[in-house]
């Protein structure tokens, strides 16, 4: 959704995110025509489009679309943020909350094997909670790890799947 | 073969007790996410996606459709409770139904809520019934060239919603085409944009990129702008109606139904335009055009009916040509895919058990809603109360559980951070979902169909030419150039309620996304552009709504 005049600071700024966002596009772009265009002539390929005509398309289409983005931002347009029921727009983005949320979440993926899934996720769980602004850290705690053994019984017994059990193996 | 004896099969398909506990099952799940706030119903699935591992692939689209079903009622307790707006579709309904409720009215917007989803949905899960065989009859005749055209017409259709920027619907199919491309290409079984990565041979798993886009994405997104603000969640006893709400609701639900069942139907990107075209008709021909602003039941009933009725709706491309229009119909169709049955027309004579029983089980389905919604409200409401940080919290982790239960590797969860990263992104810029994820679903199919046609041509262009295609690429042609056709045609061939429906939207969305980023007005040359995508369906879109309209009078 787009177009607008701002006041010319708050536009300005937004504005220059906006080009960002033609620029990822386009860099994506090239970079599938390029790799497309490096592919090895295949010995095996059948019929007469080979694997590179879909991904040149599909690059030019981004390159193309990324261009027509920037000639929108440059004329005015801007992109419409999602609403919704808990979001409230107007002041800028929460990076800190965003940055300890990304690492609650890094966390269990690198802790997730040898840790097992029921400290991993209960750190995610407990960290998530906690980066969003609850502190009743012990009752985040509780919830956390009944969550964590409650889905690992759950996908063990009801699903067939096991999930990593880490330093409880053989207790769980 | 007879519609209504398969029909009767598949109640015996989805009255087993295992089946009719899951469609139970997914009808509270459903409700439950569904009033939530910040889980759409395409969440749901998506989060749910890794559960049905464990089941009968027919008893899992079975308690998808529950979900589907619930999710779409869910949306609308949220936003007749909570003073903001939730999903699209339930935008209108915030509108009037927030507006009654705050009038003390909130049983009575919730109960027409339910009993129009309740009508909608019946009428056009029958419609769905009698319609998809005829379709999938008609499209099993249809060469790869054909299957390619509509899959393009999809793509199209998706990105060129009513009333949102081109060019960033096709910035977002052009991701989700791009995350499709990724692994092993099954015709030269070269590898593409892997860059090495042994675990991205074999392409990113639908379930890591739902989850992504519509889980961590979203919790992203909604944390990096969190109402740190208590809510106001206005209490509710147990729905009910008096004789002047039901004498005042049944024809906007039939016409609502009229209305959302064939704009399901064609992909022209879900719920948000028909809704609003509802709430405008019914404004229209409403005795009460005063109370429009101010709490008209007829401006819940409508849209509410509507939404349902194209959720049916949305199901006839997805089960006749293996199309999704909405994002929830995307992911289930992955969930299709998952178990290795190849969606598209012939999917009625291959799986008629699990067609008619899933047919059969969105009437219990519907059903259910209406027996538990009534006395549930009042706990559904408390659900609303749920501290948000336990909400976002338990996103995550359930999205890292789902991710990593999927495939059992530790890079898929480091895949669905950078995924949902970009879902972020998407939401901050106004880059809608719904084409990415059709990109990604849809893209593989669309380049085999693509190959495989001009295979049979030898590789000349030509073989994608025969006159169905042509009449498909002729559609495509109008919907792109529309702007233009339209600058041409004469004032005359505007249609008003179409015009108005678009400028409510509009409306809204300036109401919506006013912050001091976006300011809310458009330059003349938008305006028309999208005045002019009103027109596009006149004709089909009247013929369509005639039988659910009753005669003046009557």
């Amino acid at each position: 959704m787009t177009s607008a005049q701002d006041g010319p600071a708050q536009g300005q700024e937004q504005g220059r995110s906006e080009y960002g966002v033609a620029l990822f596009l386009g860099a994506i772009g090239v970079l599938v025509v390029v790799s497309a265009l490096l592919l090895p002539e295949s010995r095996i390929s059948r019929g007469p489009v080979g694997p590179a005509a879909v991904p040149v398309v599909v690059g030019g289409l981004l390159v193309v679309v990324a261009a027509f983005l920037a000639v929108d931002v440059a004329r005015g347009g801007r992109g419409e943020p999602e609403s919704g029921e808990d979001v409230e727009l107007g002041a800028g983005s929460d990076w800190r909350t965003i940055l300890l949320l990304a690492a609650s979440f890094a966390a269990n993926a690198l802790l997730i094997e040898s840790l097992g899934w029921v400290f991993s996720g209960a750190i995610l769980f407990w960290g998530s909670a906690f980066a969003l602004g609850s502190r009743h850290y012990v009752r985040d705690a509780v919830i956390a790890f009944a969550l964590s053994i409650g889905s690992f019984y759950l996908f063990a017994l009801g699903l067939g799947t096991v999930l990593p059990p880490g330093i409880l193996r053989g207790i769980l | 073969m007879d519609a209504f004896g398969s029909l009767v099969e598949g109640f015996g398909t989805a009255l087993t007790p295992t089946n009719l506990a899951f469609a139970l099952l997914g009808v509270l799940l459903g409700t439950a996410i569904g009033v939530l706030p910040g889980i759409g119903p395409a969440m749901a699935v998506a989060l749910l996606l890794p559960l049905t591992r464990g089941l009968d692939v027919t008893t899992a689209l079975i308690m998808f459709a529950g979900i589907y079903y619930g999710g779409m009622y869910g949306g609308s307790t949220t936003s007749i409770l909570l003073n903001t707006p939730g999903e699209s579709a339930s935008v209108v309904t915030a509108v009037e139904g927030n507006k009654m409720a705050r009038a003390g009215r909130a049983a009575q917007a919730l109960a027409t809520a339910a009993i129009g989803s309740f009508v909608a949905g019946t009428i056009a899960t029958l419609l769905l019934a009698l319609l998809a065989p005829t379709v999938a009859d008609l499209a099993i005749e249809v060469s790869p060239a054909d299957m390619f055209a509509v899959m393009a017409l999809a793509f199209i259709a998706v990105t060129s919603v009513l009333g949102s920027s081109r060019i960033r619907g096709l910035a977002s199919l052009g991701l989700g085409l791009t995350i499709g491309l990724i692994g092993i290409d099954a015709t030269s079984g070269q590898q593409r944009l892997t860059f090495g990565v042994p675990e991205l041979a074999d392409g990113i798993d639908v379930v890591v990129v739902a989850i992504g886009l519509f889980a961590v994405g979203e919790a992203l997104w909604t944390a990096a702008h969190l109402r740190r603000r208590p809510v106001d969640v206005i209490p509710v006893g147990s729905p009910r109606m008096s004789r002047s709400d039901w004498s005042r609701s049944w024809k906007p639900w039939l016409r609502g139904t009229a209305i959302g069942f064939p704009f399901g139907a064609v992909p022209a990107g879900g719920a948000e335009i028909p809704t609003f075209l509802s709430y405008v008709t019914e404004k229209r021909l409403s005795k009460h055009p005063e109370e429009f602003g101010r709490g008209a039941i007829e401006g819940v009933a409508g849209p509410e009916a509507t939404n349902n009725a194209s959720a049916a709706g949305g199901l006839v491309p997805l089960l006749t040509l293996g199309i999704p229009t909405t994002a929830t119909a995307a992911v289930m169709l992955a969930a299709i895919q998952s178990y290795g049955i190849e969606p598209g027309p012939q999917l009625f004579d291959s799986e008629p058990e699990l067609v008619w029983g899933l047919i059969a089980s969105l009437f219990i389905g519907n059903a259910a809603l209406l027996v538990l919604n009534l006395p549930l409200a009042p706990v559904w409401a408390r659900l609303l109360r749920i501290p948000r940080s336990y909400l976002y919290a338990g996103i995550l982790f359930f999205a890292s559980l789902g991710a990593y239960a999927a495939n059992a590797n530790t890079f898929d969860l480091f895949l669905l951070l950078v995924i949902g990263a970009l879902g972020m992104m998407m939401r901050r810029y106004g880059l809608p979902l719904l084409p990415a994820i059709i990109g990604v679903i849809l893209g593989p199919y669309a380049e085999a169909e693509l190959r495989q046609a001009l295979q049979i041509s030898n590789g000349d262009l030509g073989g994608l030419i025969d006159p169905m295609s042509v009449v498909v690429y002729v559609i495509i042609a109008l919907v792109l150039l529309f702007p233009i056709v339209r600058r041409v045609l004469p004032r005359k061939a505007h249609v008003p309620v179409l015009d108005e429906a678009v400028h409510e939207l509009e409306e809204a969305h300036a109401h919506h996304g006013a912050t001091t980023a976006v300011a809310v007005e458009r330059h003349v040359g938008e305006r028309h552009v999208d005045g002019g995508r009103a027109g596009e369906r006149p004709a089909g879109e009247r013929r369509d709504r005639a039988p659910g309209d009753p005669p003046p009078g009557s």
